[in-house]
């Protein structure tokens, strides 16, 4: 299988180490080859936290810039900063509900116009799909399944090798007992939001 | 619930991170001893065999460093049983001197010392190359490229190591550690959990005369090591074609990758190095001799290369061979697949397969996110009670600091960090700034660090009567690298019983300096204080700041505070403290009542007194 090449970014605290657990499960159990990579920061929070996968016939567990086929951003700044990932074939999904950094918090620093985020993503890679992913969790009843709700979002570009009931499956055999309703809510509200 | 590595599910594929690939390897291997100085990229090894330590007979302990890690595991292996021990890179200078000699004394049992290098510096002080440790050491060396292949050679290292009586180097790189692939099980052995000494002290008490005899043992080892490099599974060649490559660990995943992506996979043979101490000569010389050109790819320094160029020339070869040299690659940072399959193309001439780069800039700037104290950490509190305290003293200060958490102080606006070396610097360099500087020295050091190798520098520098202050920041556990146990813990907070806690106060009594004092670093006032009179005592002062981790510590009340309308816009709480938990709204600062903790700081030091907490209903 010709790999593809997925970077996952999104700030410390937001759940993406689970989110590729979900994924590299549900690739297991759909017996497609997986291997994956993480860099965090060296804060504990607040930092930058950085996944790739690759599905298919590679070793490489890193992936190099202008090589992820695609970008899920969990924050919208990050993923505007982790463009340099993607090539102009590239699919983006991303979360539009910005979590500011300090500095800019305390006036130090302007945070990117979302619109012209948005404009930018959508001008230089060839599909994007954008989504309220906090407001989504929140309806689900947890904000803290934001992850799952833009894992919902992915499966529903179709542009990862898995299906729903792969998804939903690895979903419920990684996350705790208690969590799994909500979850599975969030992944079908994400999974909405681009259909 | 049992633990996930403890699946008896033999045959079952699970996916795994490289650090408990390595676990894995050593369990279905019958580890019985393992001992650590926790240290990023290797932190999860310990975490897990700490975990599996409760569950069955594998002892497992927190070294206080690494040497007495790798003497732990050492005497563990000269009575039979098989050990491990781990570390980082940087770890491994420390446990270097046991390192050296055990190679001499050798082991009974089969014993492992991992070594996570950081191609980098994604966690660390420097990039080092530790192959060179086993040139420097004579100890065999394996390293994995694969997750599975670090189960798989974390297992056969234990068999290596019994077959040749020495400890076995098993080196990684942050790409293997913290990467996750899938892993076959085998079985677990049973732990033996006790073995049998036999005194020998003609072969295990390392004196000149017996260590003469130890140095031709250490020889012969080596050339029998060498013998089996030569026939290993692990050194393996693929492929076919005039041109080769030779590569080792995650080199070879990009270089695979590589030649799939240009299609070159007919014209290129691929010599992968996994027993890459000793290098197996002869197969080498035949690899090169059956090619026209060579590339060596490899992370770090030219450690294949050079020896990789000196036996084609003991083979009288003169094809080129190059990687670092010719400036193909670099000695600078780690690889990866791009630049790999860059360099190939260029060496060999063909065209490479590149993705054109997206024009970005137009892009607008986008703000950075520097990793930062959390909020309500104590060590911010500390360092800007250090700061006031010295500030009311008119004091010019140097603050050499050391490694931990409260490194990340370095950043503005808290700017308390001038000179960093390793870990335990702070005090030694501060017994040097003392006597050449006109300045007065402030040094910080964590509690683990503290323990790890900060004691002596103290002891040092009150015998020989320094002048400078050190503050102790007693957090209660190893933060950095994920909440580690240290001597300092309380470890029945966790109902572990079979600990003794080490007080640091009665430490630093008993080395005999003369001005120890305590601080709560959450009082400010109170701590500014006792650190102004530590300031101008005579000789060493010791100030201990004692607050739990605000990760971890479950028996404070979290209860977050707010600004009320008396603010008047002074923005300390900003621009001295610079809490993560402010942010400014229309010209007025707010707290994010999530991420505040409560710890009442920024109240102290509000001139307005406008910082109160929020009611409770």
């Amino acid at each position: 299988m010709k790999p593809i090449r997925l970077i996952i970014v999104a700030v410390g605290g937001q759940g993406n180490l689970l989110a590729s657990k979900v994924l590299g499960d549900a690739a297991m159990r759909a017996n497609i080859p997986v291997v994956m990579s993480e860099i965090h920061g060296m804060a504990q929070r607040g930092g930058v936290v950085e996944s790739a996968l690759i599905f298919g016939d590679a070793k490489s567990t890193i992936i190099s810039d202008n090589e992820a086929d695609i970008l899920l951003g969990f924050e919208p700044s990050e993923t505007l900063r982790a463009l340099n990932k993607c090539h102009e074939k590239s699919w983006v999904i991303t979360n539009m509900s910005p979590l500011p950094p300090f500095t800019v918090n305390i006036g130090k620093g302007k945070y990117p116009d979302l619109a012209t985020t948005q404009t930018l993503i959508q001008q230089k890679t060839d599909r994007s799909f954008f989504l309220d992913a906090t407001r989504l969790a929140k309806e689900a009843g947890n904000i803290l399944s934001v992850n799952i709700v833009l894992l919902g979002a992915l499966t529903a570009t179709g542009i990862i090798p898995l299906s729903t009931a792969q998804m939903q499956d690895a979903i419920c055999n990684t996350v705790k007992k208690a969590f799994i309703d909500i979850n599975l809510k969030a992944f079908k509200l994400g999974a909405n939001a681009i259909e | 619930m049992t633990h996930k590595l403890l699946s008896d599910n033999v045959g079952q594929r699970q996916l795994m991170l490289g650090n408990e690939a390595i676990v894995r390897g050593a369990l279905e291997a019958g580890l019985s001893v393992g001992a650590t100085y926790p240290g990023t990229p290797s932190s999860e090894i310990s975490l897990n065999l700490f975990q599996i330590s409760q569950k069955t007979d594998l002892y497992f302990e927190y070294s206080t460093n690494e040497k007495v890690a790798i003497e732990v595991a050492a005497s563990a292996a000269a009575a039979g049983v098989r050990s491990m021990c781990i570390m980082k890179h940087v770890g491994l200078n420390v446990a270097a001197d046991p390192l050296m000699t055990l190679a001499y004394l050798g082991v009974k049992g089969g014993m492992v010392i991992v070594t996570a290098d950081d191609p980098m510096m994604f966690s660390s002080q420097n990039e080092q190359d530790n192959r060179y440790y086993a040139l420097l050491s004579g100890l065999p060396m394996l390293e994995p490229s694969s997750i599975d292949e670090a189960r798989a050679m974390t297992k056969y290292a234990f068999d290596l190591s019994e077959q040749l009586h020495e400890p076995v180097l098993l080196r990684t790189t942050t790409r293997i550690n913290h990467s996750t692939g899938p892993v076959t099980l085998s079985d677990i052995l049973p732990v033996k959990t006790k073995g049998k000494f036999t005194k020998d002290p003609f072969h295990l008490v390392a004196i000149p005369s017996v260590s003469r005899n130890l140095h031709i043992q250490l020889l012969e080892n080596i050339n029998k090591a060498q013998a089996i490099s030569e026939s290993s599974q692990w050194n393996r060649i693929t492929g076919s074609g005039e041109w080769g490559i030779i590569c080792n660990g995650v080199s070879y995943n990009y270089v695979v990758d590589a030649v799939s992506d240009l299609n070159i996979d007919h014209q290129i043979k691929i010599f992968r190095v996994g027993f890459s101490h000793p290098l197996p000569e002869k197969q080498i010389q035949s690899f090169v001799n059956a090619c026209k050109k060579v590339l060596i790819v490899e992370e770090g320094e030219p450690w294949l290369e050079t020896q990789v160029r000196a036996m084609a020339q003991e083979a009288g070869q003169t094809i080129p061979i190059h990687g670092k040299s010719d400036k193909l690659f670099s000695r600078l940072y780690e690889l990866e697949p791009a630049k790999v399959r860059s360099v190939v193309a260029q060496y060999f001439d063909i065209p490479d397969t590149k993705q054109a780069a997206l024009n970005l800039n137009d892009l607008p700037e986008i703000p950075g996110r520097p990793p930062n104290l959390c909020a309500g950490c104590s060590h911010r509190a500390t360092f800007f009670a250090v700061k006031q305290a010295a500030k009311s003293l008119d004091m010019p200060v140097i603050y050499p600091t050391d490694i931990g958490c409260y490194t990340l102080g370095v950043l503005p606006p808290l700017s308390m960090a001038d000179y960093l070396i390793c870990m335990g610097s702070s005090v030694g360099t501060s017994c040097g700034f003392s006597k050449s500087l006109e300045n007065k020295v402030v040094a910080f050091i964590g509690d683990s660090t503290f323990f790890h190798s900060g004691i002596p520098g103290l002891i040092n520098a009150v015998f020989n009567r320094h002048q400078f202050t050190l503050v102790i920041l007693d957090n209660g556990t190893t933060a950095m690298t994920g909440h580690q146990p240290h001597p300092g813990v309380d470890m029945s907070q966790w109902h572990l019983d079979e600990f003794t806690q080490v007080s640091i106060e009665n430490i630093v009594r008993a080395i005999g300096v003369p001005n120890v004092s305590i601080v709560k670093p959450y009082q400010i006032k109170k701590s500014i204080e006792t650190f102004k009179a530590a300031f101008l005592s005579e000789g060493v002062s010791v100030v201990i700041s004692q607050e739990p981790c605000t990760l971890i510590n479950k028996k404070r009340k979290k209860r977050a505070f707010q600004v009320t309308d008396r603010c008047k816009n002074h923005r300390i709480c900003i621009s001295e403290l610079a809490c993560p938990a402010f942010y400014v709204e229309n010209n007025r600062v707010q707290i994010n009542p999530a991420q505040c903790v409560g710890c009442a700081v920024c109240a102290q030091i509000c001139p307005e007194n406008a910082i109160i907490p929020v009611k409770e209903n």
